[in-house]
């Protein structure tokens, strides 16, 4: 199986402290894949290592074969890698839309000179990005709230607009950071089939989460790490007969499952 | 606002600027005052690069810095190189513009307090410079410079007037109309909300692929520019420079007019250095009491308008 997007070997010391270590996996084209671990397993710190806001200190990440582990992160969401953030990170004083307006930016045609001029081009720009502002709202379920402020939206619609945010890049790998966190059941349900509409639209979907029961769900494979080294991958049955990951958990069953 | 209302708005604007004030001034006959709104006029544009490094979520206590550089520019071309003023304008401004990508490709990665605090020494950095460059002339600054260089075939010659004040009041409001009104086409285009997506979050401004690193140091040049192109008006105006024409109190008062105006308003620093200009004069009257009622006034009004002078119409239309 060829991976659309492949971590290798990747490790990340802070000084003293090897937060991920030699972890290696990949996701297909149109794959869900979550990572899953107990707190302090490395879990954010290998996100924000996929998604170029780290470094790694060795290892490498390769996006259709191409290197994209040392690239500026706005470099490496040109190239069709985009992440999310947990829900506070939206801007807070736009309106919804204007979050997603502002998030279609990699699709410019105009150059910035021909925004302050308003050219053709630039005018078509907006246009479009208004249009596909409405219809990523509307296919998120979040058209009634176009017009609020980011910053009095409450948990779950901002949960959504982070998302809106993420889909008006128009990525090919979504990285989602903990989408169900904070959720009561139903909305993990409601967060769940989103998700999977998502990959019918195309996207592959790689995310990190502490919600077994959701993560369980929704992928089609499952990574397991534990102090920063990966100690199981796969389906999410074999992951739940799994020894090593059992044990990795029950110590510390109360956190991990949010019991 | 509506079209036709801003057609009316701007036309009114002009109006004011350009006949009612000089139509009053004549009346009244207080002739200082053109001197007096040429300074609030360019000191407003070098407001209006601060507030567009506020609009991308920096601190700017360095305007100073750039208006005396600017100064200097403009005023070493003429004296030295018998460069035309016309010519120096763009020049010193561009001079600037090109100056602070240098300094704001390494300082524009620090945030807050930490991009403050580097930004109020480069105006101590500036007027250091300015006392030690052998061109710039030390602390006796570059005076006498010569106000014939106006005489230019598009303009009448500014000599020549009974009172090349009323000129640089025309040149000065000219150059601040210009600015603001590239000032606010910037700010509503999508250059102006990309900038505002940094000033709300740089992180996630990075993940939707918008290059943060180039647009501040943009953002920062065009600053600089009008803070030099300010500084070299001001000059030409008073025809000389010194390293203290522009200090740390300066960069401070450029800040504060963003502040007053309304950080989230175009025009705030327009309004901001008017009502801090002329309240600073006003309270001369109060003696060695100056300093501490104007402060306390500034804290006052931060207090009960901590979005400026100008969220006072939004306020009503809230309520």
């Amino acid at each position: 199986m060829t991976f659309l997007l492949e971590a290798k070997g990747m490790t990340k010391r802070f000084g003293g402290l090897v937060a991920v270590n030699n972890v290696s996996f990949g996701v297909g084209a149109k794959e869900i894949l979550s990572v899953i671990g107990p707190n302090g397993a490395g879990k954010s710190t290998l996100f924000k290592l996929i998604s170029s806001f780290l470094r790694p200190t060795a290892g490498e990440v390769l996006f259709r074969g191409e290197r994209i582990s040392d690239l500026a992160p706005h470099i490496a969401a040109r190239k069709g890698v985009v992440r999310t953030f947990q829900e506070t990170t939206v801007f807070r004083n736009m309106s919804v839309r204007d979050n997603v307006i502002i998030a279609h930016h990699l699709r410019s045609k105009a150059s910035l000179l021909g925004y302050f001029f308003a050219t053709r081009q630039a005018k078509e720009d907006e246009a479009a990005f208004g249009r596909s502002a409405d219809e990523i709202l509307g296919f998120l379920g979040l058209e009634s709230i176009a017009g609020e402020t980011a910053r009095n939206l409450p948990h779950g619609h901002l949960r959504g607009l982070g998302i809106a945010i993420g889909l008006a890049t128009d990525p090919a790998v979504l990285l989602l950071d903990e989408p169900f966190a904070g959720m009561n059941h139903d909305e993990t349900m409601k967060a769940v089939a989103m998700v999977r509409k998502l990959r019918e639209r195309g996207l592959t979907i790689l995310l990190v989460e502490h919600d077994m029961q959701a993560v369980m769900k929704i992928s089609d494979r499952i990574v397991v790490l534990n102090f920063g080294q990966k100690i199981a991958e796969g389906t999410p049955s074999e992951i739940q007969r799994n020894d090593k990951v059992i044990e990795a958990y029950l110590g510390i069953e109360d956190e991990a499952i949010g019991l | 606002m509506s079209i036709s209302r801003r057609i009316i708005a701007v036309t009114a604007f002009l109006i004011l600027v350009f006949a009612v004030i000089p139509i009053l001034i004549a009346v009244s006959g207080r002739k200082d005052f053109y001197y007096t709104l040429s300074s609030v006029a360019l000191l407003s544009m070098a407001s209006a690069g601060v507030w567009l490094t506020f609009h991308i979520g920096r601190i700017n206590i360095g305007q100073g810095a750039y208006a005396l550089m600017g100064g200097y520019v403009s005023a070493i071309l003429v004296m030295s190189y018998g460069v035309s003023f016309w010519w120096t304008l763009p020049l010193a401004g561009l001079f600037c513009a090109l100056a602070s990508i240098l300094i704001g490709l390494p300082i524009l990665r620090l945030r807050g307090v930490y991009f403050a605090m580097v930004t109020l020494v480069l105006t101590e950095v500036a007027r250091l410079l300015a006392l030690a460059l052998p061109v710039t002339q030390g602390a006796k600054g570059i005076t006498s410079i010569p106000v014939e260089v106006f005489g230019l075939t598009l303009v009448p010659d500014f000599t020549m007037m009974e009172n090349p004040r009323i000129a640089f009041y025309y040149l000065s409001v000219a150059l601040m109309t210009a600015c603001f009104a590239l000032m606010h086409r910037l700010v509503n285009s999508r250059i102006g909300h990309i900038c505002m997506s940094l000033q709300q979050n740089e992180e996630l401004a990075s993940s939707i692929g918008i290059n943060i690193a180039q647009i501040r140091v943009i953002a920062y040049a065009i600053s600089s520019f009008l803070g030099g192109l300010a500084g070299a008006v001001f000059v030409a105006a008073t025809q000389s420079v010194y390293p203290s024409s522009f200090t740390v109190a300066d960069s401070i008062n450029f800040m504060l007019n963003c502040f007053l105006g309304g950080l989230g308003y175009v025009f705030g620093p327009m309004l901001g250095t008017l009502v801090l200009y002329f309240g600073w004069n006003l309270l001369f009257e109060t003696g060695r009491f100056q300093l501490l009622i104007y402060s306390a006034l500034m804290i006052a009004l931060m207090l009960v308008l901590p979005n400026g002078l100008l969220s006072l119409g939004t306020l009503r239309k809230e309520r």
